[in-house]
């Protein structure tokens, strides 16, 4: 019986998660959800297997070297040995290395009939912009939803500052450079609820410039996104004119309503969000409040001015009506 | 004088109280400063920057710390982030080179069986600049104004004004302050392993670490210019808003980072091959025989070097290059593994061919090649494209360069602390306290960084100054914070064992009965190197050359005296170190402290935006500078001296014979690196955008054809000044050397003058901005260039410069060869490349 290298893999991690009690399983390289993540991580138990037995054999060739007695190893033989265990095996290691890695570059293959979903990186969040072929672009942030078993083509933006895009369950991650455009093509193996981050220095707030990952089943995927792209209809809240009289719209989008501002994030599906400022805190109405008055508390160096004279009720009122956005 | 002199006890004291007066210290409490001998300036430099790493740690401690359990707040976003690049930058800017370079120049003369580096002055210059620009760095964050871009200060973050504050300013200005005087350093060491070897001492015979010297301030001299490059263009950019890494104006973010790391990949090696030279002295001495696989270690150090030069994309696979170079940068990044893996067995080999000391030094010296090859085994994970998609800007990538750089630098630090604190002091540390210390850092270090691997794996990026309970990593971070302070209590140890040292008795002299030169020192205070020059004909001359100690002592080599009271070294030829001349080295001067400040103030008062002030430090600064050229090169008072065995060497060389002509070219070669990282920015832009240059934008060929033409006359000029003055028309090379300085200037004018009637606005777009970027970088060169000819012009007519000792105009027309080199690739790539693209 051939043994699948990828049961192996999976006995591997369980024993070592034993060891890392409450560890993380959404925001994780060893706990793939996407082919690309799953094969890495395969990558990744080689290496560490390559490693350890390569760093043990160099160890005992130390020990061994200060015990031996003098005079054992005559000039010739120790040059001899130099260039063996200095120049050949490590020459012979090293393309293996190469042979077995260079093709795991491959990007996977798109077709033109692909979901393209174009992200910006922006102090410190994220502007997701899904681009259905076929179909109206659907403008959404901090959250990335895609379906499960379908290629996906993530077009990765740069806005203002450099960010890099990290899913590590699902791949690896990407730059986002003001100029240039990268793209990242992944597919989703099951369904979840994940977490990525910024990997690339972006100012005082990087830390908490995360974003949720939502792999979907296909047709729920399908019937979001249908469901997304009709105009929602909007049942008037105290909330919204007090949304309008702050000048909120002047930065935010609320699709249905008069408020079309393209500088800060999109807060049409706000209330199903599963985290507020992205990845900073749960979304309760009390933080979205307390968010809206001091942003700058919960994350330094925000774009979003402070509404510190706002009466406590007001933003409570706003909150509650982004909170009823779906 | 003959061999036979030398039995006279009367006349060796006599010998030795000359020399002594000679190189008699300033005692004063103020002129003590003014010292330029390497073993004070080298100790000096030495405790600087071990004093900068203990500050740069305690700011380690304070973000591990902070990072001790999730969602702390004991140090805020703003905090944190000035925290680490400092930490960063002080660990690689004002820890690891200046190290190396402090420890070789209390070294290298010891080495060499030199009495002192050949410009002990430009020696005090880079200590004095080092510490300046040092303090001027860390000090920024008792004010709250450190840089917080990273140590990489990546573009548009650390560009835009409105995101990034004085600190950017600091780091740029302050650290290329430091930047120039790690140039020079490298200068320095660089013409002291060509030309101050002893008689006899061919580069076959040099010690490891006279090799090591040569690679490193080598890499030092190609590395670092790009990044001065990088440098001018960023605070071109932050000072002036000329858009060079704005994309929005046609600049590009990556330009920065290609920069960065073609100096911040050589770093590495620069940083890491010192240490392997420290081992390649120790390990010959604790395992009593010779170093095997000299050669191989040699090319291994030289083609790590070469490598060292292709990697420096590894750091960028995660930008989203074409993956064909991805592939190739993959591939050279492994490659490296070769050179450093001979290395590695070429000490094994050694200790197992020899009859092994475990002393403290070899502890720390097999402790560190175990943590370092835990940190090149991951870093060959990383070099694997795939893995290190993921593994980039995370904690694992933390973790694997905390093993290279403690495995690879700290460590052996220690090890050489270990070593060679007898050398310096005459005295051992205690081996008690150093195993003690040894155990805890090595306990400290592990456990600090090994659960770095996991928790970067498991989701933690780099450079967060805190993290949600959520991703579940708060147990592997408690352990990498309880495991940095016992590394701290590991170093605490060793400062409490170097304290202690007063205390305890001097030792023999050569305690661990080594065979290379080095191990001559005396346990008392000689100011003067070494008693006698030795004739070398052994790689470990104390081991195999009969009476070799006693001969050196008794002052029976090479130059045992100073007749004239003159601080004096032997020069000899660059590969089989024949005796060429004997020189005379700088005293203790104010000038290299003025220097320093003077300079320190150009970049100083440019951070504050003080422009005339800092125009003002300038003018001083080049004032300071030429009056302390004026003193070199001077005419001795007879043409030749006896050094002993019937040799009689001239007092004077020039030209190729001369270190002062090998300090220009090297100086030069640095210069034209820099310049090439700009030009490198040009045809950057071109590869990048289809419409650069701009069509028609200008300048015309006219203007900088024509500037090309008067800097090649001015070329043209000072070399027919060379040779008439060689024939002694002395009268006929003033007038060239005026008119050379003559067309100099009108060449500024004419490569003004294109982009200038072009009306191209810098401020606009990138374009514009380089094309005036690489005509000032090549006007100011013109500008120097006249200055040196007017300088050569004072020289002749004080009677400082004759036909028979012409080492100012050698050294001006070497200067116009790299001056010529720079004009006709400005010119051309300004004035025709437009035309052709």
């Amino acid at each position: 019986m051939r043994v699948r290298p990828g049961t192996i893999v999976k006995g591997l991690c369980g024993t070592a998660l034993l060891f890392l009690s409450g560890c993380n399983r959404h925001q994780s390289a060893l706990s793939p959800f996407g082919d690309d993540a799953a094969r890495i991580q395969v990558m990744t138990v080689v290496l560490v297997a390559g490693a350890v037995v390569i760093g043990i054999a160099v160890a005992a060739l130390m020990v061994w070297a200060v015990r031996l007695p003098a005079n054992r190893l005559t000039l010739v033989g120790g040059e001899r040995f130099i260039l063996i265990a200095g120049g050949i095996v490590p020459s012979a290691v090293l393309l293996a290395l190469l042979i077995y890695s260079l093709p795991a570059m491959r990007p996977r293959d798109v077709s033109p009939g692909d979901l393209n979903v174009a992200v910006t990186g922006e102090q410190f969040w994220w502007r997701v912009r899904y681009e259905p072929p076929g179909a109206t672009p659907l403008t959404d942030a901090n959250e990335i939803r895609i379906p499960v078993g379908r290629t996906v083509r993530l077009r990765l933006l740069g806005g203002d500052v450099i960010h890099s895009f990290w899913i590590p369950g699902l791949a690896g991650k990407v730059d986002m450079i003001p100029g240039r455009e990268n793209t990242l093509v992944v597919r989703a193996t099951r369904p979840g609820v994940f977490r990525g981050q910024c990997t690339e220095f972006c100012g005082l707030s990087h830390a908490l410039m995360a974003f949720d990952v939502v792999a979907m089943p296909p047709e729920a995927f399908d019937a979001w996104l249908a469901g997304q792209q009709a105009a929602p209809a909007r049942a008037a809240a105290p909330g919204q004119a007090l949304f309008a009289q702050h000048g909120c719209g002047g930065c935010h989008t609320i699709r249905g309503t008069e408020h079309a501002g393209t500088i800060g994030p999109d807060l049409t599906r706000m209330g199903a969000r599963r985290s507020l400022g992205a990845g900073t805190l749960p979304p309760s109405e009390a933080n979205i409040a307390s968010f809206i008055r001091h942003p700058e508390h919960h994350k330094p160096g925000v774009r979003m001015p402070a509404f510190p004279h706002m009466p406590e009720r007001e933003a409570m009122a706003i909150a509650r009506y982004l909170k009823a956005l779906r | 004088m003959s061999l036979h002199a030398q039995d006279d006890p009367a006349l060796r004291e006599a010998q030795e109280a000359r020399l002594r007066a000679a190189w008699q210290r300033p005692t004063g409490w103020l002129t003590r400063w003014t010292d330029t001998n390497n073993n004070r300036v080298g100790v000096w430099y030495v405790l600087t920057a071990f004093a900068f790493m203990l500050f740069a740690g305690v700011l380690a401690l304070i973000m591990r710390t902070q990072l001790a359990v999730p969602d702390n707040d004991l140090v805020g976003a703003s905090t944190f982030n000035q925290l680490f690049t400092l930490h960063g930058s002080a660990m690689m800017f004002l820890f690891a080179v200046p190290m190396f370079e402090a420890v070789s120049i209390v070294l290298l003369p010891q080495l060499l069986g030199a009495r002192d580096l050949p410009f002990p002055r430009l020696s005090a210059f880079g200590y004095w600049s080092f510490l300046i620009g040092g303090v001027f760095v860390l000090g920024s964050i008792f004010f709250d104004a450190a840089p917080d871009g990273g140590w990489f200060m990546y573009p548009p973050l650390t560009t835009r004004t409105d995101l990034s504050g004085l600190g950017a300013d600091i780091w740029m200005l302050g650290l290329s302050f430091i930047e120039v005087s790690s140039v020079a350093a490298a200068v320095e060491l660089i013409v002291g392993v060509l030309k101050c070897r002893p008689p006899g001492m061919r580069l076959n015979l040099m010690p490891l670490y006279a090799w090591y010297i040569l690679v490193v301030a080598v890499m030092i001299l190609f590395a670092f210019p790009p990044l001065i490059a990088g440098d001018i263009l960023f605070e071109m950019e932050r000072l002036l808003g000329w858009p060079f890494f704005d994309a929005a104006k046609g600049g590009d973010p990556l330009l920065w980072q290609h920069l960065f790391w073609i100096f911040g990949h050589p770093e590495v090696y620069i940083i890491f091959l010192p240490s392997i030279a420290l081992f390649a002295m120790l390990i010959p001495t604790f395992s009593q025989r010779h170093l095997l696989g000299y050669p191989y270690i040699v090319l291994a150090a030289v083609g790590t070097a070469f490598l060292s030069f292709g990697l420096w994309v590894h750091h960028m696979f995660a930008t989203g290059l074409p993956k064909i170079s991805l592939a190739f940068f993959s591939a050279a990044s492994q490659a490296v593994v070769i050179p450093t893996g001979i290395q590695i067995f070429a000490f094994i080999a050694t200790l197992a061919a020899g009859r092994v000391i475990f002393s403290t030094p070899l502890l720390y010296a097999t402790g560190s090649l175990a943590i370092f090859v835990i940190g090149g085994l991951t870093g060959v994970m990383v070099a694997v494209v795939p893995f290190d998609w993921q593994a980039h800007d995370t904690y694992f990538v933390v973790a694997h360069l905390h093993y290279v750089l403690i495995g690879g630098t700290l460590m052996p630090l220690f090890a050489g602390l270990y070593y060679y604190w007898p050398l310096v002091t005459g005295k051992k540390l205690s081996d008690r306290l150093g195993r003690t210390a040894f155990w805890l850092l090595m306990a400290g270090a592990n456990l600090t960084f090994f659960p770095m691997h996991l928790s970067g794996l498991m989701g933690m990026p780099r450079r967060v100054f805190t993290y949600p309970e959520e991703l579940g990593l708060a147990g592997l971070n408690l352990a990498s914070t309880a495991g940095a302070y016992l590394f701290a209590v590991g170093v605490l140890v060793i400062v409490i064992d170097l304290a202690l040292s007063p205390t305890r008795a001097k030792v023999k002299r050569n305690p661990w009965n080594a065979g290379t030169l080095e191990w001559l020192a005396l346990p008392e205070d000689e100011d003067w190197g070494i008693r006698s020059v030795p004739l070398i004909e052994t790689r470990y001359p104390i081991w195999d050359q009969p009476n070799f100690v006693r001969k050196v002592d008794e002052g029976r080599f090479f130059l045992p005296d100073a007749e004239e009271g003159r601080r004096e070294t032997i020069v000899t030829s660059v590969l089989d170190a024949r005796p060429v001349a004997v020189i005379r080295l700088g005293t203790p001067s104010w000038l290299p402290i003025l220097a320093a400040i003077t300079v320190g103030g150009v970049f100083i008062l440019t951070t504050y935006h003080l422009y005339w002030a800092a125009l003002g430090s300038g003018i001083l600064a080049l004032g300071v500078i030429l009056r302390w050229l004026w003193t070199t090169a001077e005419i001795p008072e007879k043409p030749c001296k006896p050094i002993g065995h019937g040799l009689e060497l001239p007092l004077y060389v020039a030209g190729p014979a001369a270190p002062g002509w090998w300090a220009v070219f090297i100086t030069m070669l640095a210069d034209a690196t820099a310049f090439s990282g700009l030009l490198f920015g040009y045809y950057f832009f071109w590869t990048v955008h289809s419409d650069f240059p701009p069509p028609s934008a200008g300048p015309a060929p006219t203007w900088p054809i024509a500037a090309l033409a008067l800097t090649a006359a001015s070329w043209g000029a000072t070399i027919i000044a060379r040779e008439v003055h060689r024939r002694g028309r002395v009268g006929l090379t003033r007038v060239l050397l005026a008119l050379g300085a003559a067309l100099s200037l009108a060449s500024i004018a004419a490569g003004l003058a294109g982009p200038w009637q072009a009306q191209l606005d810098p401020a606009t777009n990138t374009y514009a901005a380089i094309v005036w970027t690489l005509a000032i970088w090549t006007v100011v060169h013109s500008a120097v260039a006249a200055i040196a000819q007017l300088y050569g012009l004072a020289r002749s007519l004080a009677g400082r410069t004759t036909p028979s000792h012409d080492a100012d105009v050698r050294n001006i027309t070497l200067y116009q060869h790299f001056m010529l080199f720079t004009a006709v690739l400005t010119w051309l790539t300004l004035g025709l490349f437009p035309e052709v693209a």
